[in-house]
């Protein structure tokens, strides 16, 4: 069996990493070929970055987003890591519930979200924009925070809290001198990847933000819509690098998916 | 861990949930019931026209046979596009969790799960350029056939598939994994030595003892293929037309939200119907 999976399993696993990174690097390299309509022969050149940094809503969009993640970010990092600290401490009755709820935001299509969300803001007066944004991607992010952050917590010997306790800490120093070091890994994995998600996120973008005042994936799709520009290319590039680095640093100092 | 909490504890518990599950409340679950009101007016209220209760949003998809062919066509290709990542995604999990060991067994699971990590948008844009006609797949085919070939694939469902299975792949490779991970070696291997062929080995063991993980990667494939705009309007052009562009566009551009809202409400329930009838397994798996 395992065998016979060696070779031709060896060339199925090429194949499905051919077929996940062609298409990336194919857009990649395309981003700088001098020609508009990604001709070949192959002609190098650094245009399509020029033009795009000298496009200011490509620039702005691109800003708007990096903020809308810090922001996301910090806001996700901090109410997630309080609720994971509150969830492994306590053992209370409601606490399989409020785990479970913690489902919906990753197992409902971003379309219904996005479109409730929308719905909801109008009716109480935030509407569409940045703030709506920010609220919408927090939320988005939180499940995955508690997770990253809940998984390296599990590792905690609770004893340690016990004993620091007996030698006279206090609850908040023990939180803060004992757990918070422990599981600051899982913390800084969790804000990669609520960083993560809110840089890549599209849907709840879309439908959250003021026309002419978007993130970068929201001015993508409508450029795109309108017909491919070389531009869109560099961007696009970048964008998946950024996304790429942060997520192998995030499961660099978490054990997400990985063995032992 | 303590089961009797004294009040402290309990002001402390409150103190770090409270502020999670209140933003979840104010932007999931209260929007999650905004929606199913609105889907009930005739107008939004704080118009201009004046509005009331209606059923009008439903009966509009009862009555107009369109909105159930789409629901039916994005059902169909959330079906297909799972079974492909099913069909073409477990073998490359079995391969990563039986075949290969040590790190770089670690090494090649982060290739297979990074991209699912990078903007789906912008991956969905790489293969609108490989599949264009005139397009990178087309050059790179005549290079190496003897015959000239035009595939043409751009704006066709075959390309939508493509750009879908790219997109979710990860999702089943991920939880076929981490279930094959959990069958010990030992028991394959005592298999083998009362004489199963390979081919009973997967049958009767591995696929049946991961079935947990194949039945959550399913879920998490198919749920939001259902609800899919953006891949659709992008690689399929004039045929991308499904269940979540008409949303989409009841939203963005003919500003019914009430039958955006009836619509979404459906698409909700139909979601819910299959994490329900998938509920039992996932439990099992928790991934």
């Amino acid at each position: 069996m395992l065998r016979m999976l060696g070779i031709l399993g060896r060339i199925w696993l090429g194949l499905i990493l051919f077929f996940l990174y062609a298409p990336i690097v194919v857009m990649a390299v395309m981003s700088f070929n001098a020609s508009p309509y990604y001709q070949l022969p192959f002609e190098f050149s650094t245009r399509w970055y020029q033009e795009m940094a000298a496009n200011d809503q490509i620039i702005t969009a691109a800003i708007r987003s990096v903020l809308i993640a810090c922001a996301t970010t910090v806001i996700a990092t901090a109410l997630g890591t309080a609720a994971s600290v509150a969830l492994f401490r306590y053992d209370f009755r409601a606490k399989r519930v409020l785990q479970a709820l913690l489902f919906p935001p990753i197992a409902i299509p971003w379309l219904i979200s996005g479109t409730a969300m929308l719905i909801f803001f109008f009716s109480i007066g935030i509407g569409r924009g940045t703030p709506a944004v920010i609220i919408g991607h927090v939320a988005l992010a939180l499940p995955y925070v508690i997770v990253t952050v809940s998984a390296r917590m599990s590792s905690f010997d609770i004893t340690l809290e016990e004993a620091a306790r007996s030698l006279g800490a206090s609850q908040w120093t023990v939180l803060r001198r004992v757990t918070l070091p422990w599981i600051t890994p899982g913390i800084i994995a969790g804000a990669l990847f609520a960083f993560a998600v809110s840089f890549d996120q599209f849907v709840v973008s879309y439908f959250l933000s003021e026309p002419g005042d978007t993130t970068l994936p929201v001015l993508i799709y409508t450029a795109i819509r309108k017909g491919f520009t070389p531009e869109i290319n560099a961007i696009s590039t970048i964008i998946i690098v950024v996304s790429m680095a942060l997520v192998l640093f995030a499961t660099r100092n978490s054990k997400f998916g990985g063995e032992s | 861990m303590a089961d009797n909490l004294t009040p402290d504890d309990h002001k402390r518990l409150f103190t770090l949930l409270s502020p999670a599950y209140l933003w979840l409340t104010v932007a999931i679950f209260l929007p999650l019931s905004a929606m199913l009101f609105f889907s009930f007016v005739s107008d939004m209220p704080g118009g201009d026209t004046a509005w009331h209760l209606t059923l009008e949003n439903y009966r509009e998809f009862v009555s107009n046979p369109t909105y159930f062919t789409l629901l039916r066509k994005s059902l169909l290709l959330a079906t297909t596009v799972t079974l492909i990542c099913l069909l073409i995604g477990f073998p490359c999990a079995l391969v990563l969790a039986k075949s290969i060991k040590g790190r770089s067994r670690e090494a090649l699971f982060l290739l297979v799960i990074l991209p699912f990590w990078s903007n789906s948008l912008v991956r969905i844009f790489s293969w609108a350029i490989v599949l264009r006609g005139n397009g990178v797949l087309e050059l790179g085919l005549n290079a190496v056939l003897p015959f000239d070939v035009r595939l043409n694939l751009m704006f066709t469902t075959t390309a939508i598939i493509i750009g879908l299975v790219h997109s979710y792949l990860p999702y089943v490779i991920l939880t076929s994994y981490l279930a094959l991970q959990a069958i010990s070696d030992d028991v394959i291997d005592a298999a083998r030595t009362m004489g199963a062929s390979p081919f009973t080995i997967l049958r009767r063991l591995l696929i049946p003892l991961s079935a947990t993980g194949l039945i959550a990667g399913a879920t998490l494939v198919f749920v939001p293929i259902v609800g899919s705009f953006m891949e659709p309007r992008i690689l399929g052009g004039r045929v991308g037309t499904y269940y979540g562009t008409v949303i989409e566009d009841q939203f963005v551009a003919v500003y019914n939200w009430p039958l955006g809202a009836a619509l979404s409400f459906l698409l909700l329930g139909v979601v819910l119907l299959i994490l329900g009838l998938a509920s039992p397994a996932l439990k099992r798996g928790a991934v």
